[in-house]
């Protein structure tokens, strides 16, 4: 992973996220939420500051973000994709869904396509069983998802706007 | 103006609101207040119905007339015929799909009949960011009785009495859990509530912290006054936006009225709850992991005991129980254990809440008294199978539960009959599957799961699943063995009885379950190289039958990688080096004219 330099103030945000939760180290997830929150990823320089600011080893902050499969260390593309993998998507076939997305797009799950537009990622169950099979691109969730509308879900993307229209 | 007095719910649960039930409780509001009725009719955001299959769904109150597969255009004929011509609005009813008769009332329909709602008694009926309409159905009545009339012993003989057990998966007597917990002397006790629900398929912590919070408020109260804590915490998964919202509104309220704090309902007696979340680990389901989250630390399990009521959060005695069984105790305190443990069966007090999804009928969220068969739950709730297909499984308990077969359909459901059948209740998922779905991949699906959400920390779930995912994988490849299957079996066995947690010892379950119940399944993959679904798609091919093919190119046209071709009005071709097996042309073909060999 190339090394990147954090802008002073990134840190300095870092710094406040910790402190509002007294740099105490029980309060580890918390401050990793919220710091993904702004800054959408956990690259290992963010993590270092935020082992320094709890009092905490570079290991254990490590050891708990790449723990976790909510948080990440790669920047997301600007319209995430998650298709559902839990039980009631893959019998009403998400698998075959998933295929088309990584055929179209050409990305492997955890990747970004090379525009930066795209990621691709699973999820367990969003509980919107009954729209099964479930994609969300970003909030917003498609149900009863087929291979066939992939094509258009992406296109609905590519211009850089999100239309206002359902799936 | 007969609109006086009327209430339009619209479902604001997670399924609903994905499709565009925000949009329509906005339009309902305008066009309302367009006609200026906004101050005769309340428009309200409820928790889920359940009725998931049929959303979005929208109720008019006072006279209970349930639509379905509502959309956003909908509202102003709902508002112009039903609220001020006092015509219902036909083509909106549900219909019954047996008879075809429309059905008006939630009711009369099938799919309500035989459900009893207790942890979801307000789910649907009240609006969750509003306490007032919790207090006016009952709501903090059960704390108040306690905290005015019963000691903390008395409490804890009464939740005891009534025979509740953990509705996390575990079914331990909660009474109980109550009372150890109690018992330990400590300077400072902590209730947590599990709302990590983890497992694919299931949302009904979910639902009832999005449709009725208060109801858990009160009743990690009431779990605090009976075992000596002043504090509360909530794991809630950070991928609950909604939940997390709806609680944080409760919350807030609850200590505006005084039901939480320092001195609640002017008692002495304190109690306050905070927020924790999850970030995405199945694991953390288990009690110790879950603690171990909560402290910032990797959640990992640890070796029981010491158990969470004598060491938990912080070293502190620790009362875990999950979201459905605190939604539980309110109406066990108001209404007495004699109530509650007649409903169920003999170990196996109460209801449970299942999630029943899969290739069914009448997809979601439902509560039926313990000792409801599989088959009332799966052919008269669910309204059997979709597009009439043959039932094949259910797969009960997610990940570490099992698939059950036709000869468990007249198995009443409850804790120990699941387990002898060799699947369990966990927290209440049920998937159903057709005949059209594999057996050996549902297992290596589940297999899956359980590699990306094993934590690591002992070797036999760690490198054994791995090793049965592997040979799951070679056998669905048409490589298999019969050797392998015996080695699938000895392994699992292995794994089961040397993992450290609920997770390593139940992973193999989805695996032992269907080599039980499909073994046939597993033979055919192994020794004709068949996948008698038509599922692996190493091991079958799309063939177009000359005879039936009309050449009407819709296939040529969907193919989306070009493996097609032929003449209009002659037969077509699948190339099949081309061929990615995406069944596209399966599904499109009007004439069965493509056929799985």
């Amino acid at each position: 992973m190339p090394k990147i330099k954090l802008a002073e103030k990134t840190v300095e945000l870092i710094r406040e996220i910790c402190a509002q939760f007294n740099n105490q180290e029980t309060e580890l997830i918390n401050v990793l939420h919220q710091v993904q929150h702004k800054l959408g990823y956990l690259p290992a320089e963010v993590q270092e500051v935020i082992a320094k600011e709890l009092n905490a080893s570079v290991a254990k902050v490590y050891g708990v973000v790449t723990f976790y499969s909510f948080f990440t260390m790669l920047p997301q593309g600007q319209h995430p994709i998650s298709i559902c993998m839990g039980t009631a998507c893959y019998v009403r076939g998400a698998e075959k869904v998933l295929t088309e997305f990584k055929r179209q797009l050409g990305i492997e799950v955890g990747q970004t396509s090379a525009d930066g537009k795209f990621s691709l990622s699973c999820l367990r169950c969003v509980g919107a069983c009954g729209l099964a099979p479930v994609v969300l691109v970003g909030e917003k969730v498609y149900g009863r998802v087929s291979p066939q509308q992939v094509s258009k879900i992406i296109a609905e993307y590519q211009d850089g706007c999100a239309s206002a229209q359902s799936a | 103006m007969t609109a006086y007095n009327t209430h339009i719910l619209v479902c604001g649960g997670t399924g609903c609101k994905a499709s565009e039930s925000e949009l329509i409780k906005l339009n309902f509001k305008n066009q309302l207040a367009e006609l200026g009725l906004d101050d005769d009719v309340q428009v309200i955001h409820t928790g889920c119905f359940g009725f998931c299959e049929k959303g979005p769904i929208v109720k008019i109150q006072p006279d209970n007339t349930f639509y379905v597969t509502v959309r956003p255009e909908d509202t102003k004929e709902i508002i112009e015929e039903h609220l001020i011509k006092g015509r219902k609005v036909e083509r909106l009813l549900y219909k019954n799909p047996k008879t075809q008769e429309q059905v008006t009332e939630s009711k009369n329909m099938d799919f309500y009949k035989k459900q009893v709602r207790v942890a979801l008694r307000n789910c649907g009926f009240i609006n969750p960011e509003n306490i007032e309409e919790y207090i006016g159905n009952d709501g903090y009545s059960a704390l108040g009785k306690c905290l005015e009339e019963y000691s903390p012993e008395e409490t804890i003989q009464v939740i005891k009495d009534s025979g509740l057990r953990g509705r996390g998966g575990g079914g331990f007597p909660t009474g109980l859990k109550w009372e150890i917990t109690r018992k330990v002397q400590a300077d400072q006790k902590y209730v947590v509530c599990n709302a990590d629900e983890g497992d694919p398929g299931a949302f009904m912590d979910r639902s009832i912290l999005e449709g009725d919070p208060h109801s858990v408020i009160e009743a990690m109260a009431i779990c605090g006054y009976c075992i000596g804590a002043s504090k509360g915490l909530v794991y809630i998964r950070a991928e609950y936006p909604l939940a997390i919202q709806r609680l944080k509104t409760a919350l807030a309220q609850a200590r505006e009225y005084g039901l939480l704090g320092e001195n609640v309902l002017g008692s002495g007696f304190g109690f306050e709850i905070e927020i924790r979340y999850g970030a995405g680990a199945f694991v953390c389901g288990e009690e110790t992991a879950l603690i171990h989250s909560m402290e910032g630390k990797r959640g990992e399990p640890t070796f029981k005991p010491p158990f969470p009521s004598e060491s938990g959060y912080m070293g502190k005695p620790t009362n875990v129980n999950n979201v459905e069984t605190f939604a539980n105790i309110p109406p066990i305190i108001n209404k007495g254990a004699a109530w509650f443990s007649s409903i169920g069966t003999e170990k196996s007090k109460g209801t449970k809440v299942f999630a029943l999804a899969g290739k069914i009928n009448n997809v979601g969220l439902i509560e039926v008294p313990m000792g409801t068969t599989l088959r009332e739950v799966i052919y008269d709730i669910g309204g059997g199978i979709k597009d009439g297909k043959k039932f094949k499984a259910v797969q009960t308990g997610g990940p570490s539960g099992g698939c059950l077969t036709t000869a468990f359909l007249d198995t009443p459901i409850d804790y120990d009959n699941l387990l002898a059948a060799g699947s369990m209740m966990g927290s209440g998922g049920m998937i159903v599957m057709d005949e059209d779905d594999c057996m050996v991949s549902i297992a290596k699906f589940y297999l899956e799961f359980t590699l990306d959400e094993s934590c690591g920390k002992c070797t036999p779930c760690r490198i054994g699943n791995k090793r049965l995912h592997e040979i799951l994988v070679k056998i669905t490849e048409g490589k298999g063995t019969r050797e392998d299957i015996d080695k699938l079996r000895m392994l699992s066995q292995v794994i089961k009885d040397t993992s450290l947690c609920g997770l390593g010892q139940t992973s193999p379950n989805p695996v032992l379950s269907t080599l039980d119940n499909f073994l046939h399944e597993y033979e055919a993959h192994v020794d004709s190289k068949k996948c008698p679904a038509g599922q692996c798609k190493a091991l079958m091919q799309y063939v177009i039958d000359d005879e039936k093919c009309t050449g009407c190119t819709l296939c040529f046209r969907n193919c989306p990688v070009g493996a097609i071709s032929g003449e209009k009005r002659s037969p077509h071709y699948i190339d099949q080096t081309l061929c990615i097996k995406c069944g596209v042309c399966f599904e499109k073909c009007k004439f069965d004219a493509i056929k799985i060999v």
